[in-house]
């Protein structure tokens, strides 16, 4: 994995997988407090505790089209590489928390990546399913709520073209707006 | 800044289009495998290209949809092509180029690429 984006979607592809009806996604970062802190949240299945206890062994899996699940392993060490942390927690038929924090400024931090091409994909491949997702960025932000978006196109799906290339167009312009907002707040 | 009212136009745009991308016994489905093994070898992209491509070209009677592993992670990004009343075609190792010479050559020409094909023998 490249990306810091590339394990968020990883992670919440699992998250569909365990019959999530909604998955909510925050990525923060401060430079100033020198974080980037990602969760990823659902209200799936869970794990029980055996499994959440074997979770980020990467010869443990519960797949039967392979022997090795490196998906929650990878994003353990990259956040322990950068100085960061790892969390997981699950509970049978609650769902499941994941959070990472990387040190902001660490040289071996991944970059975020193209974290708007990820949400476009969960979107686009679980039409079905909720997402709420949250950037911030020292202090400046915003949000996107599929459910929002739902009540404003009644029958129309949120994976219809039409929709797909709204949603990329307000992630990347609010993002951009974001990230200028965030600079300024530097320079001051 | 966008805003949400925005979706009420494209609700009133495609009323009455509901349901003409709704799976039949045309369609072409291509999947994407999504697990750790496919996004770490670039299937984002790859799926972003395909499903662009198949909207900017307007292939009413394709759909662009995700799938897990299927076990041949040392092939990814893998696209599989269901083309109705043909046998499944399986492209191996694409990348968003490739991606984009199957929906001309492929969906749109109907002559599978067999270069970016798995080959039976290497199954």
């Amino acid at each position: 994995m490249t990306e810091i984006s590339l394990n968020i979607l990883d992670i919440a592809e699992n998250s569909t997988s365990a019959g999530a009806g909604l998955v909510e996604i925050f990525v923060e970062i401060d430079e100033a407090e020198n974080y980037l802190k990602t969760t990823i949240k659902d209200n799936g299945c869970g794990m029980s505790e055996e499994q959440l206890s074997h979770v980020t062994d990467p010869f443990y899996t519960t797949r039967t089209t392979r022997k090795v699940g490196l998906g929650i392993p990878f994003f353990k060490e990259a956040a322990e590489l950068a100085g960061g942390s790892f969390r997981i927690e699950s509970e049978c038929g609650k769902g499941t928390t994941v959070e990472a924090v990387f040190e902001y400024s660490n040289i071996d931090r991944m970059p975020l990546g193209d974290i708007n091409g990820t949400i476009r994909t969960l979107i686009e491949g679980h039409p079905e399913v909720d997402f709420l997702y949250t950037y911030r960025h020292n202090g400046s932000g915003y949000e996107m709520d599929t459910r929002q978006m739902r009540e404003m196109l009644g029958d129309v799906p949120l994976n219809a073209p039409e929709v797909l290339q709204y949603i990329s167009e307000y992630l990347s312009e609010n993002k951009q707006e974001t990230d200028t907002a965030a600079d300024k707040e530097v320079i001051k | 800044m966008k805003s949400l009212e925005e979706l009420k136009a494209i609700r009133i745009k495609m009323q009455g289009q509901v349901g003409l991308r709704s799976e039949d016994s045309t369609q072409t489905r291509v999947v994407v495998g999504m697990a750790t093994c496919g996004i770490a070898s670039g299937a984002r992209p790859v799926l972003t290209t395909l499903s662009d491509a198949v909207q900017s070209k307007q292939l009413k009677n394709v759909v662009v949809t995700q799938t897990g592993c299927i076990g041949l992670c040392q092939y990814e990004p893998i696209v599989e092509v269901f083309e109705p009343g043909k046998e499944k075609i399986t492209y191996v190792h694409m990348n968003p180029e490739k991606a984009l010479d199957v929906v001309n050559k492929h969906l749109i020409g109907g002559h599978p690429v067999t270069s970016y094909m798995l080959q039976s023998s290497e199954a």
